[in-house]
């Protein structure tokens, strides 16, 4: 938008124009520092929190350093040391409850991880199917599939519930990964938008050389949407990993529960007045880790999905 | 159950008329057949969890069933009690109220830092764009717990630091205060998001434009308003469409910071949102699935009428620079 590239203004009234420019990056750059800051530091002090001795955590509120920094809350957590044992030694306000957040990290990566590869594969071969097959309906079908992505998740929540609970899967696997294994509306969409633009004489040349339908699929146009099928894994295994609502109300036991139901609970049976909050927070780091992660290694191609969404 | 099978027939029915004609070879070549094997587990996904519960829903608004008998149809009962309970109608209140604050804010803050970014482009920048996108990573509860644990009036950092100009406030512990609170949170979370959308839109207006409206004199405000607003319009739409329906189904913020679960929408219904309204009419009274349905119902219905409204007024699906080009 700063587009002083005239000539004549530039010679006009150079120096304050420099000035002001200058002036103006400075602006812009302190900014995005303070965004900056307000974004990353409660990350900061979840850890800061879960790094400090829960004694401790009552007093010297302000401390910006863990104080007296100790592990034992995230072994606490994982199950490593029993909460019993600290409590013996003097620490007070903590959940004397076992928990063990490694058995709920497995279950958010089952159903992560299930999900996210059901619902990849079967809404790729459908988008596919509904960008480079002719068959009867086809164009039905897909209008119902855009339609299903209008209906917010409150409407579908309720008959969902009962339809599960009447199968019996209720605090199983399989209760909660059902509903998105198959495909999502978005999911189809998504990976429709790519066949569509794959270029079509590499299909008459592999279907020259002999290639089926199928085979075409298989080894030609699968590894050419290779990208964007990762990305849809990404979006898809975030989307599950965060979810809360359904797994809380279908998943609530133990041997299913999921890390996001795991917080709620912990955070239910800690004491109303004085929360554990050292343990509540080493659970909330273990949590996001995943996320952390897939941000350090493939923030680029989230950032781009993103963007990509906003133009579909 | 009942349209599983029928899907399963055709798909059966139209793999042995095939098969009447063609030898087995063919088949992997056949568009119709390889069509519906690619679509079917789709289909499938799509009729049982997304088309039969969304009809199902409709039905059940119009019965009385607890899961226990069998369903009653009782016409529009359901939907007189919801328009006659003033609880229903304080669900309304709470979240509009949330969504009037959470929307202007989110969005025009959005906007500004995207218009930053895009000025100032250098590795610093780029960076920061990056980083936007990490709130809106974090799983929604744990967005909640932290911010809980930091608002905490007596212990949380930041009425430690509030407090040195004496300005200490209870927030998440208020009436008044819970549904702003919450629209904070949820804006910390979501406007990095919705900047990076923004930030797309902006990279879409050819910078010649700018060019000529600078020579002709027209300040950076002027082409703020003038060049940059109109054009952006089309992703302003599709953010305020999906921010808006995301926002009146808010929940999981909710839920953890005034309760856990269910239970909460404290202190004293302040902050009871529409969707603690129906999950409150479910596990808390009894399962009253007929009236949760009809509140789910009149929700999509609400929904709807925003989105075309919004549509309406602004013409989202058409471009502006089209006229340019």
């Amino acid at each position: 938008m700063l587009s002083y590239q005239d000539k004549g203004y530039q010679q006009r009234d150079s120096n304050q124009a420099r000035l002001q420019k200058y002036l103006g990056r400075i602006f812009l750059f302190l900014v995005l520092v303070i965004f900056s800051f307000i974004i990353l530091f409660p990350f900061y002090w979840v850890l800061r929190t879960a790094l400090t001795s829960p004694n401790m955590v009552y007093s010297n509120v302000k401390s910006l350093l863990p104080v007296e920094p100790t592990i034992n809350n995230f072994l606490r957590v994982l199950g490593a040391i029993d909460p019993q044992s600290m409590i013996d030694q003097g620490a007070t306000n903590i959940s004397a409850g076992k928990l063990n957040f490694w058995l709920f990290i497995r279950n958010s990566f089952i159903v992560g991880l299930l999900t996210t590869l059901g619902q990849v594969f079967f809404s790729t071969t459908a988008a596919y199917a509904f960008a480079r097959l002719k068959f009867p309906f086809r164009n039905v079908i897909f209008s119902l599939y855009l339609a299903g992505l209008m209906i917010p998740g409150i409407v579908l929540f309720i008959p969902n519930y009962v339809l599960i609970k009447e199968l019996g899967w209720i605090n199983s696997f399989i209760g909660i990964i059902a509903p998105a294994f198959l495909m999502t509306p978005f999911a189809v969409f998504f990976m429709r938008q790519f066949f569509l633009n794959l270029n079509t004489s590499i299909e008459e040349a592999a279907i020259l050389d002999g290639a089926t339908k199928i085979g075409f699929f298989w080894r030609v146009a699968l590894p050419l949407i290779q990208g964007p099928a990762i990305t849809l894994g990404i979006l898809t295994f975030i989307t599950t990993w965060n979810q809360y609502l359904w797994p809380f109300v279908v998943g609530r036991d133990e041997s299913v529960r999921m890390l996001t139901v795991a917080l709620s609970v912990f955070r239910a049976q800690t004491p109303q007045g004085a929360p554990d909050w050292s343990g509540l927070m080493a659970g909330a780091a273990v949590s996001i880790v995943p996320s952390i992660l897939i941000f350090i290694f493939l923030g680029r191609r989230v950032v781009d999905s993103i963007q990509f969404s906003g133009f579909k | 159950m009942a349209l599983l099978s029928c899907c399963l027939f055709i798909t059966l029915g139209l793999t042995l008329a095939l098969f009447a004609k063609h030898d087995l070879a063919s088949f992997a070549n056949n568009d119709v057949f390889v069509g519906y094997l690619f679509i079917i587990p789709s289909l499938i996904g799509f009729v049982v969890f997304f088309l039969y519960p969304a009809i199902g829903a409709l039905q059940i608004s119009f019965h009385e069933w607890n899961l226990l008998r069998a369903p009653k149809f009782v016409g529009l009962e359901n939907f007189q009690d919801l328009l006659t309970d003033r609880r229903f109608w304080r669900s309304l209140r709470v979240t509009l109220w949330y969504v009037v604050l959470n929307i202007p804010i989110q969005t025009v803050l959005a906007l500004f830092l995207a218009i930053v970014l895009d000025r100032l482009s250098n590795a610093f920048s780029s960076l920061v764009r990056g980083l936007m996108v990490l709130p809106w990573l974090l799983p929604p509860v744990v967005v909640g717990l932290l911010w809980l644990w930091m608002l905490d009036p007596l212990l949380g950092i930041v009425n430690a630091f509030l407090g040195l100009w004496h300005c200490q406030t209870t927030l998440l512990g208020s009436p008044q205060q819970v549904i702003p609170t919450i629209a904070g949170i949820n804006i910390w979370q979501y406007t990095g998001y919705t900047a990076i959308l923004f930030f797309a839109g902006l990279k879409t207006i050819p910078k010649e434009l700018y060019h000529a409206a600078a020579i002709d004199g027209a300040n950076p405000w002027q082409q703020f308003w003038r060049i940059t607003l109109p054009l952006l319009r089309p992703v302003t739409v599709f953010v305020l469409v999906t921010s808006i329906i995301g926002s009146f189904q808010v929940f999981d913020t909710v839920a953890i910071t005034t309760g856990a679960g269910p239970t909460g929408g404290g202190p004293a219904g302040a902050s009871s949102v529409i969707l603690f309204y129906i999950f409150d009419k479910i596990f808390n009274r009894g399962f009253d699935m007929g009236l949760a349905s009809a509140a789910s119902v009149a929700l999509f219905v609400i929904l709807i009428a925003v989105t075309l409204i919004q549509l309406r007024l602004s013409r989202g699906n058409q471009s502006d620079l089209a006229e340019y080009s």
